[in-house]
């Protein structure tokens, strides 16, 4: 089996950013993920899932689970949170707090212009 | 309804074949439902009923004298059933006469039928004792509706009350009694209570217990003489003593109702003589129920009464004319007075020599015994605690040999992991293995107020891997929750709406809500909690049908692209071999698209299938396609797989064709979704190579057909399946086993196996509704499994027409056109 490709960046907690610049990136159009549901983007080194809530809002955050590298943006979504479809650890979308473990996950402010989605990131 | 219409002669052979029943009782009735479900087209049922009423369930009766049920809840066919199954009732016309040259019966009011086959189900009526006074006001017995009105009604003036004769009817009666605010004194005339299904010291124990609740007993009473002027005072005993009551309720069994029969010059002993097929000496008469004696025995409960009606309806419209009857093991579970009692055969047969295997704790009123010979149980009884009953009805009913290890036999598993043990455990001790929780976290959450397995597992994950620590979570509970208020989240069906299951249904259904964003919108004010979508999905699916607005992201990632996420997230695909057989053919394109797509690992699996592993998303579709193989479900909460043996196909000792079977299982549920997983197995013979007694349903073949087992499982906890029925074709065992499932699918909670279920509900109560239909529900489930079987689509269509263009794609590469830009 070849290396899982979406989980090779390094843990969000230990990364430093002071030299990095903000720059937005657009991730292409909001249909793309279908309602209620997350996509994963690669954006340079990270994988970065964003999703589309019902209520309209979009969230993105790291697409790596911190328990066993789930792909959160295959897990289920609702109120502001995801269920890792791995092991079911339910993670805050929006601040990203792990509900049941004391750890939190890299998020991205998003803007959206029309149907573009423009996430946030450290060059 | 004019019996004149009826009265041509016996002769023209296109006319329908008359069939007159004499009863209509729960045997009666029961018969010509299933002559009805069998020829419905050249048959004409008439039924004389002498109360007037439809049928219904004699066994309820005593709930209907405490109260907890109603008269009209009880019926198992009402009138109208009669007028739209075109049967003729002669309600409240009792039957005078017979004359058997000339086939017809004669009734009172002028009734009179003509018939070509008759059926006596004239059942049995209170054995009422020899003694003086009993045509007192005030005495009753206690076997028809009018009877517990009666009973109701006079008790509302009574203080005290006697209950003639200790049995399972006496002893009900006295629970009834008791909730009129009367006080009960059972007599008994034998030493003990309930001599049928217990010896000496069972007896006693029950004495106690009832004692306890506040039911007086005296046993080795014998009633002289019912004393009082026109209405009972009292009873006077052999002793010379005199019982003061205001009422009395005789309950000293019953006996047949033989005098018509008799008249009419049938052979009569206890009851009336009758051959395998239940056919008397009169070719065209026949008899089922508590009047029918058959190899010297009578039965006075239902399931025997309902395995003589199938037979009989079998011979009489000559679907099979060779069906025989060939008598019944008797074992019953019952509650006496919320005492759990399980009764096999009975305990006066023991002989000298007999091994006997007994446990008695009179303290707690548990009292076990079980007569062994020769390995093979020959009666017993557990009293207070049934822990092991099921699996000892099924070797009695079976006539297995007997555990070697004889106290298997008296306790369950229960004792081993017993309330003590969680106490003895230390704190760091791991309850949940899956999910690594110790005891010492379990006992804090408890103390934050979660105390129920659901909320601990929501907030510890405990329970919420394999599952087999969840009795452990529970003694927990039970242990350290004394004082923690209780969370009202315990009862609900899922945990982001605030709602039983009940209520939850109601609510969906009274508002009308199809979709699992509309639940939210209308039921948890708009929140849309993510842990409790898929439950959601599933219960409206089950409820709305083909009109449920399918939501997918209310799905599980399995079921959104039907393969099974793996660790590395990429996919398994098991396409569908049914019943495990495959071909060249196929074998070869599952080998052309591992080589293609570079599938890492192809594996046989324990469901006799072939499992591409380490899929990639978006290959999943081509990789359908070129298989060109339907969707084995094997990610999803369905109908799963049916493994079988090769049976009589090629097996030398095989009794009956499995991969037949297997297939036709498979082909029919395929897709069928349900509260969980479903896993099936058919074997050829009990040798059980297809170990189908460890499946959710399983069927083994038997020299006289097949036996369908339920509720089995081999996973985190091992359990052998129940004996569900035993069947003589596979057209009877796909009928039964798609009423059972659909009963699961209905009854069951969700992410409920069936080993919980059947657990849960037990075996004789599914045994009642799936094999005996006792509720009536049985045409009603066959029609809703059908109809799952009919909505059947292969899921792997979606391959060429995917519900979102982006439905199988995992990583979205970015637009070139758009990509940065800088702010």
């Amino acid at each position: 089996m070849g290396a899982p490709t979406l989980f090779t960046h390094t843990n969000p907690t230990t990364t430093t950013p002071f030299l990095s610049q903000p720059i937005e990136v657009c991730v292409g159009s909001l249909h793309n993920i279908p309602l209620g549901e997350g996509r994963a983007y690669r954006v340079g080194s990270e994988t970065i899932a964003v999703f589309r809530q019902r209520n309209g809002k979009v969230f993105a955050i790291q697409n790596e689970c911190p328990h066993r590298g789930g792909p959160l943006s295959e897990g289920i979504l609702g109120a502001g949170s995801v269920i890792c479809p791995f092991h079911a650890w339910k993670v805050n979308v929006e601040t990203g707090e792990c509900v049941s473990d004391p750890c939190t996950l890299r998020t991205y402010p998003v803007r959206l212009d029309g149907e573009s989605i423009y996430l946030k990131v450290e060059a | 309804m004019n019996p004149q219409q009826n009265s041509r002669p016996y002769s023209n052979s296109e006319r329908k074949q008359k069939i007159v029943v004499i009863g209509n009782g729960m045997a009666g009735a029961r018969a010509a439902e299933e002559i009805l479900s069998r020829q419905r087209d050249t048959v004409e049922v008439v039924i004389f009923g002498d109360e007037p009423y439809g049928n219904y369930n004699r066994i309820l009766l005593s709930n209907v004298l405490t109260g907890s049920q109603d008269a009209k809840s009880i019926f198992l066919n009402p009138l109208s059933w009669y007028v739209e199954n075109d049967v003729t009732l002669h309600a409240g016309v009792r039957v005078t006469a017979i004359d058997r040259e000339n086939r017809r019966v004669c009734g009172t009011n002028g009734v009179s039928e003509t018939y070509d086959t008759l059926l006596f189900a004239t059942g049995s009526r209170p054995f009422v004792p020899p003694v003086e006074g009993v045509d007192k006001g005030g005495v009753f017995v206690f076997r028809t509706i009018d009877d517990c009105a009666h009973i109701a009604d006079w008790a509302k003036n009574c203080e005290t009350a006697v209950v003639l004769g200790g049995g399972l009817l006496g002893l009900e009666a006295a629970r009834g009694l008791l909730t009129h605010g009367v006080d009960v004194t059972v007599l008994e005339a034998a030493p003990y209570l309930m001599p049928q299904q217990l010896d000496v010291e069972g007896g006693k124990i029950l004495a106690q217990t009832m004692e306890a609740m506040g039911v007086r007993v005296l046993t080795s009473a014998k009633s002289v003489k019912v004393v009082g002027s026109s209405d009972v005072e009292g009873v006077l005993l052999a002793d010379g003593t005199t019982l003061q009551c205001d009422m009395l309720v005789i309950s000293c069994g019953i006996r047949a109702n033989l005098e018509l029969a008799r008249e009419s010059g049938l052979q009569t002993e206890r009851g009336i003589l009758v051959d395998d097929q239940m056919r008397t000496a009169d070719p065209n008469v026949f008899a089922v129920g508590e009047c029918v004696q058959h190899r010297g025995a009578t039965y006075g409960l239902v399931a025997p009464l309902y395995e003589q009606a199938r037979v009989v309806a079998d011979v009489i419209t000559g679907v099979n004319p060779n069906a025989g009857y060939h008598g019944s093991r008797l074992a019953t579970k019952l509650k006496v007075m919320g005492v759990e009692l399980a009764s096999m055969g009975r305990m006066a047969d023991a002989q000298q020599g007999d091994e006997i295997v007994t446990y008695s704790e009179p303290g707690h009123g548990v009292y076990k015994k079980i007569i062994v010979r020769g390995d093979k149980i020959v009666a017993g009884c557990l009293l207070g605690e049934t822990d092991t009953a099921s699996a000892l009805m099924s070797l009695y009913e079976k006539n297995d040999d007997c555990p070697v290890r004889r106290a298997d036999m008296l306790f369950g598993k229960a004792s081993q992991a017993g309330g003590d043990d969680i106490l003895t455990l230390a704190d760091d001790a791991l309850l949940c293995s899956c999910n690594q929780v110790t005891k010492a976290k379990v006992i804090e959450v408890i103390g934050q107020g979660k105390t129920s397995v659901l909320s601990i597992g929501g907030c510890t994950k405990a329970g919420t891997g394999c599952g087999g620590c969840r009795g452990l979570v529970q003694q927990c509970i039970e242990a350290f929750a004394g004082n923690v208020a209780p969370d009202p989240s315990a009862n609900w069906y899922v945990p982001g709406v605030p709602m039983s299951k009940p209520e939850l249904v109601a609510a969906i259904q009274a508002k009308g809500l199809k979709s699992v964003s509309a639940v939210y919108q209308a039921l948890a004010g708009g929140k849309d909690d993510p842990a409790s979508k898929p439950g959601l999905a599933s219960l409206l699916k089950s409820l709305w049908h083909d009109e449920y607005i399918d939501e997918r992201d209310s799905r599980y990632i399995n079921d959104r692209v039907h393969a099974n996420i793996q660790k590395d997230a990429t996919f398994s695909v098991i396409p569908r071999m049914f019943g495990g057989i495959t071909s060249a053919d196929e074998l070869r394109r599952i080998a052309d698209v591992a080589d293609k797509y570079n599938v890492p690992m192809v594996k046989v699996t324990g469901g006799q299938r072939i499992d591409l592993l380490g899929v990639k998303k978006e290959d999943l579709p081509a990789i359908w396609n070129e298989l060109g193989m339907p969707s084995g479900h094997a990610y999803t909460k369905a109908f799963r797989t049916c493994k079988t043996c090769v049976g009589t196909e090629f097996c030398r000792y095989g009794v009956g064709d499995s991969t037949t079977l297997g297939v036709k299982f498979e082909k029919r549920f395929q897709g069928v979704e349900f509260p969980h997983k479903l896993k099936m197995a058919v074997s050829g013979c009990p040798r059980n190579c297809a170990e189908a007694t460890v499946k959710d349903i399983g069927v083994v073949a038997i020299e006289t057909g097949w036996e369908i087992v339920i509720g089995g499982a081999a996973g985190s906890r091992v359990r052998a399946a129940d004996l569900l029925a035993r069947v003589g074709t596979h057209d009877e065992a796909i009928r039964i086993v798609g009423r059972f499932m659909q009963y699961y699918r209905e009854n069951a909670k969700y992410m409920e196996r069936t080993a919980a279920f059947v657990e849960r509900l037990g075996i004789e109560p599914i045994r009642d509704v799936i094999v005996n239909d006792t509720e009536g529900i049985g045409e009603r489930l066959d029609r809703e499994i059908q109809a799952a079987v009919d909505a059947y689509i292969d899921p792997w269509s979606e391959a060429n027409e995917p519900v979102h263009p982006k439905q199988f794609n995992a990583l979205i590469p970015l637009e070139p056109v758009l990509a940065t830009s800088k702010r």
